[in-house]
C-alpha cells in the first residue's frame, strides 16, 4: 500500500506488449500474414481444381478463333477473329452506351435539375414528379420495361414510325440517315481543329484582358462563330463534299443508313431516365448551395441577370456538382453493364458471356473484364481528387 | 371646414390574390413561363388520360384465364393469377405460413424499436441482426424445426428479394464497420491500404461482374468437395460488394465526429477499443443510419440483378411468367406491378431516411 513506485511523475517506457507502436507493428504482421495465407490457400485451391476439370491456365485463348457473330460492332469483326478481338468489340459497345447514355442523362438531368426549382408552379411539380418516380423503380426494371414492353411492340418495318422519310423507328431499331464523306471532307475536320485552338487562345485573352482592365469580352459568341463559321466556310470551299445515305424499306428490313439496334436503343433510353433523376438532385443542390446573399451581392455591384449567372452563380455551384456529377458518370458506365440482360454486346455480354462460356476461362475473363471497370473507377476518381484539390475553397 | 374621413380600406387588386393572384404568380408570370405553362399541361392532358384509361377505367381486374381480359385496357388478371408466385416464388403453397411468419414476427419484432419509451432498443436491435436471421433461415428452410425441407433454389418472388438485400445489409455492417475504422488507421499503413484497396475494388466493379465471379469463379476457390448452393454464393458477393459502400457511409459519420471527443476519450485514459467502441462508434452510427438506409435502398433495387444468375426473385419470376406461353404479350402489366411494389418500398424507406435526418439535425 504505502511504497507506490515512484515512477508516476516520470513515464517511463511500457513495457513491450503495451506499447501501441510495437502492437500496431504486430498487428499489422499478423494481419498480412492472414491476408498472404488465405491469398495462397485460394489460389492453391484455385489451381487444384482447374486441374481436376481440365482447364488450363493462361491467357493463350485470346488468340483462337471465336467462330460466333456479334450483332453490333464497332470495329471489323467477323466469325474468323480471335476471342481476343471480341475483348475489344464488347470494350468499344460499352464505351459507345456509356458516351450516350452520359450525354442525353446529363442533358436530361441538368434540364429536370433547374426545372424543380423553377418558379413557375406546374413545371416544378413536373420535374419533382419524374424524379421521384423514376429513381425509386430499379434500374433493370426499367431497361426490361422500355425494351420488351415498348421497343419490342414498335411497329413492323412497314408501319414504322417515320420522321419525314429519313428517320424511321420501328421493332427493328432506330434507322437514321448515314453521312458519307466525299475528298475535302478533311479540309473540314481541319477547319474545326484550327477553330477549337483558336477558341482556347481568345478564351485565355479574354480572360486575362478582363483581369486586368475589367472589359468584359463576348467569348461564348466569339466561340460559336469561330466553330460553326470556320468549318462552315471550309465545306462551302470544298465544294459540300458530304452527302446522306438515306435508310430505304427493302423486303422485310430498312436497308442504308445508319441503324441502331432496338437493345442499344433501350439501353441508352433507361439509362438516361434512370441516372438523369441523380443529375437533376445534384444540379439542384448544387444551385441551392449557393446562398441567396451571393445574388444579392451581385445586384448590388449591379451586374445584369446574364453575367450574374455566368460568373457568380454558375462558378460556385459547379464546385459542388461536379464530384458527384463524376460519380454518376462512373453508375453510367458501371450500369451500362445490364446490357447483358437484354442481349446488347457488351463487355460484359460478349466477353465474360460469350467468350467465357466458350472457353471456359473464367478466371481469366472475369479477371479483364473486371480490370476494365476498375481503370476506369480509379483513373476517374483519381481525376476528381485532383480537381477537388484545385478547386478546394483557398481561406484567408 | 372640412374634416378628414378616412373612407374603408379598398380590397387588393383581383391579379394580386387568391385563385387569381396564384394562377400570375406561379404559372402565367411572364410570356415565357406562360408558354411553358401550357405546353406542360398540353403533355398531361396527351400522357395522364390514357394512362388512367388503360391502368384502371378499362381495365379488366377479375378472372382466372386469359379470355377473361375482354377489355382494351390493362389484364391485372395476369396479376392476381400469378400473384402467389410473386409472392413466395416457387415456395410450396402449403409451408408458406413460414414465410408469413417470418415477416410478421420481424414487423412485430420491430415496431417497439419506432417508440419513443421502449428501454431495451439496443438489445432487441442486437437480436434482430445477430439472432433473429438466424432463426428466420431455420425456419425457412426447415431442417433445423424438423419440418419439410425447402430447398432454396424454390425460394423466390417478393420474399427473396426482401432476404437477398436484408441479409446483404444486416451480414455488410459489421464488414463495414471494421473497413470503416481500418481505413481511419494512419497509425497502421499497412492495415489501412488493405482495407483502402478492398473498398476501392468492391466500389470500382459493377454488381454483376461481381455475381458473375461469385457464380462462376467462388466454387473454384474452395477445395474439393465444398459447395455452396446459389444463393449463397449470390448472398456472399452481394455482401462483400454492399460491405465497400457500407463502410464508406460509416467512415463519413466517424469523420463527422468531432475531435474533441477523440481527445476526450483519450484524456479519460480509454484504450482504442473502448475509446471506440463506448464513445466514437454510438455516435457515428447514429449519424449514418439515412446514410444506411440510402444504401440499402440501392441494394433493394440492385437485387433484380440476381436473375441474371438464375435467381428467380420478383423481376425474375415476372420474367419468367411472361414467357408463359399462355399469358404471352402482358409484359406490361407484369412491368407495371413490380415497378410499383419497388416503388413503394424504395418511397417509404427514402421518406423515412429523410425523416430521421430532419430529426438528427438538431443544429448545433
Amino acid at each position: 500500500m504505502s511504497d507506490l513506485p515512484n515512477a508516476s511523475n516520470t513515464p517511463g517506457k511500457p513495457a513491450p506488449w503495451n506499447d501501441p507502436k510495437i502492437r500496431a507493428l504486430v498487428f499489422q504482421a499478423l494481419l498480412i500474414g492472414v491476408v498472404v495465407m488465405f491469398g495462397f490457400y485460394l489460389i492453391n485451391n484455385t489451381l487444384h481444381n482447374m486441374e481436376q476439370r481440365g482447364i488450363s491456365t493462361g491467357f493463350g485463348f485470346l488468340d483462337n478463333t471465336a467462330g460466333f457473330g456479334v450483332t453490333q460492332s464497332l470495329i471489323e469483326y467477323d466469325e474468323t477473329y480471335t476471342y481476343g478481338r471480341t475483348f475489344f468489340v464488347g470494350l468499344l459497345n460499352t464505351l459507345l452506351v456509356a458516351v450516350l447514355g452520359i450525354i442525353s442523362a446529363t442533358l436530361l438531368g441538368f434540364v429536370m435539375g433547374v426545372a424543380r426549382l423553377s418558379r413557375n408552379w406546374l413545371i416544378a411539380r413536373i420535374a419533382t414528379t419524374y424524379i421521384e418516380i423514376f429513381r425509386n423503380i430499379p434500374l433493370l426494371l426499367q431497361i426490361f420495361f422500355w425494351y420488351f414492353a415498348v421497343g419490342l411492340n414498335l411497329p413492323r418495318p412497314k408501319q414504322s414510325f417515320a420522321l419525314g422519310e429519313t428517320i424511321f423507328l420501328n421493332n427493328r431499331g432506330l434507322f437514321i440517315p448515314r453521312p458519307i464523306t466525299e475528298d475535302g471532307f478533311g479540309l473540314v475536320i481541319g477547319a474545326f481543329v484550327v477553330a477549337i485552338i483558336a477558341v482556347i487562345v481568345i478564351a485565355r485573352w479574354a480572360h486575362r484582358r478582363q483581369e486586368a482592365t475589367g472589359q468584359p469580352f463576348h467569348t461564348v459568341w466569339a466561340s460559336l462563330a469561330l466553330l460553326v463559321g470556320l468549318p462552315g466556310l471550309a465545306f462551302l470551299a470544298a465544294g459540300a463534299p458530304l452527302t446522306w445515305e438515306m435508310p430505304e424499306l427493302r423486303g422485310f428490313n430498312f436497308r442504308g443508313g445508319l441503324s441502331v439496334l432496338p437493345e442499344l436503343f433501350s439501353l441508352t433510353l433507361a439509362l438516361a431516365v434512370y441516372t438523369g433523376t441523380f443529375i437533376a438532385e445534384t444540379v439542384r443542390a448544387g444551385i441551392q448551395s449557393v446562398s441567396h446573399g451571393q445574388t444579392e451581392a451581385a445586384r448590388a455591384l449591379g451586374l445584369r441577370e446574364a453575367p450574374m449567372l455566368q460568373l457568380i452563380i454558375i462558378p460556385q455551384a459547379m464546385r459542388v456538382i461536379i464530384p458527384p456529377l463524376t460519380s454518376q458518370y462512373l453508375n453510367v458506365v458501371k450500369n451500362s453493364s445490364l446490357a447483358a440482360a437484354i442481349g446488347y454486346p457488351d463487355l460484359v455480354a460478349v466477353f465474360a458471356g460469350t467468350t467465357l462460356n466458350q472457353t471456359g476461362q473464367a478466371v481469366e475473363i472475369i479477371a479483364m473484364t473486371m480490370a476494365v471497370y476498375l481503370t476506369f473507377s480509379l483513373s476517374i476518381s483519381m481525376l476528381m481528387n485532383w480537381y477537388n484539390a484545385k478547386m478546394m475553397l483557398r481561406e484567408r | 371646414m372640412s374634416t378628414f374621413e378616412r373612407g374603408p380600406d379598398l380590397p387588393p387588386p383581383v391579379t394580386q390574390v387568391g385563385v387569381i393572384g396564384w394562377l400570375r404568380r406561379n404559372l402565367f408570370s411572364s410570356w415565357l413561363y406562360s408558354f411553358l405553362t401550357l405546353l406542360a399541361l398540353y403533355l398531361i392532358w396527351i400522357v395522364v388520360p390514357p394512362v388512367i384509361n388503360w391502368a384502371l377505367l378499362d381495365a379488366s381486374w377479375s378472372g382466372t384465364a386469359r379470355e377473361d381480359c375482354t377489355s382494351d385496357g390493362a389484364c391485372w388478371v395476369f396479376v392476381s393469377v400469378r400473384f402467389n408466385q410473386f409472392m413466395y416464388g416457387f415456395y410450396p403453397e402449403a409451408q408458406q405460413w413460414r414465410v408469413n411468419i417470418i415477416y410478421g414476427t420481424l414487423f412485430l419484432l420491430m415496431t417497439p424499436l419506432f417508440l419513443k419509451a421502449f428501454p431495451w432498443k439496443t438489445a432487441l436491435g442486437g437480436f434482430i441482426i445477430f439472432v433473429y436471421p438466424f432463426i428466420a433461415y431455420g425456419l425457412l428452410d426447415g431442417a433445423w424445426f424438423g419440418l419439410e425441407v425447402v430447398e432454396t433454389t424454390r425460394w423466390g418472388g417478393l420474399s427473396l428479394t426482401l432476404i437477398l438485400a436484408g441479409v446483404g445489409c444486416v451480414a455488410a455492417l459489421p464488414l463495414g464497420i471494421i473497413l470503416a475504422l481500418g481505413r481511419r488507421a494512419t497509425d497502421m499503413p499497412a492495415a489501412k491500404s488493405l482495407c483502402v484497396i478492398f473498398i476501392e475494388f468492391w466500389r470500382g466493379v459493377p454488381l454483376i461482374t461481381v455475381l458473375f465471379m461469385s457464380s462462376v469463379m467462388l466454387p473454384l476457390f474452395l477445395p474439393e468437395g465444398v459447395q455452396f448452393d446459389k444463393l449463397m454464393r449470390a448472398l456472399i458477393g452481394i455482401t462483400l460488394f454492399q460491405s465497400a459502400y457500407m463502410a464508406e457511409v460509416i467512415r463519413g459519420g466517424l469523420q463527422a465526429i468531432p475531435k474533441g471527443q477523440y481527445e476526450a476519450a483519450d484524456a479519460l485514459g480509454l484504450g482504442y477499443w473502448k475509446k471506440t467502441g463506448l464513445i466514437v462508434l454510438p455516435q457515428a452510427m447514429k449519424i449514418v443510419i439515412p446514410g444506411i438506409v440510402n444504401t440499402f435502398i440501392a441494394l433493394i433495387k440492385d437485387t433484380t440483378l440476381v436473375l441474371i444468375i438464375g435467381l428467380f426473385e420478383l423481376l425474375g419470376m415476372i420474367q419468367n411468367a411472361l414467357n408463359d406461353p399462355n399469358w404471352l404479350g402482358y409484359a406490361t402489366e407484369g412491368y407495371a406491378f413490380t415497378a410499383l411494389t419497388f416503388w413503394i418500398i424504395c418511397f417509404s424507406l427514402s421518406r423515412y431516411s429523410m425523416r430521421i435526418e430532419r430529426k438528427l439535425h438538431t443544429g448545433h
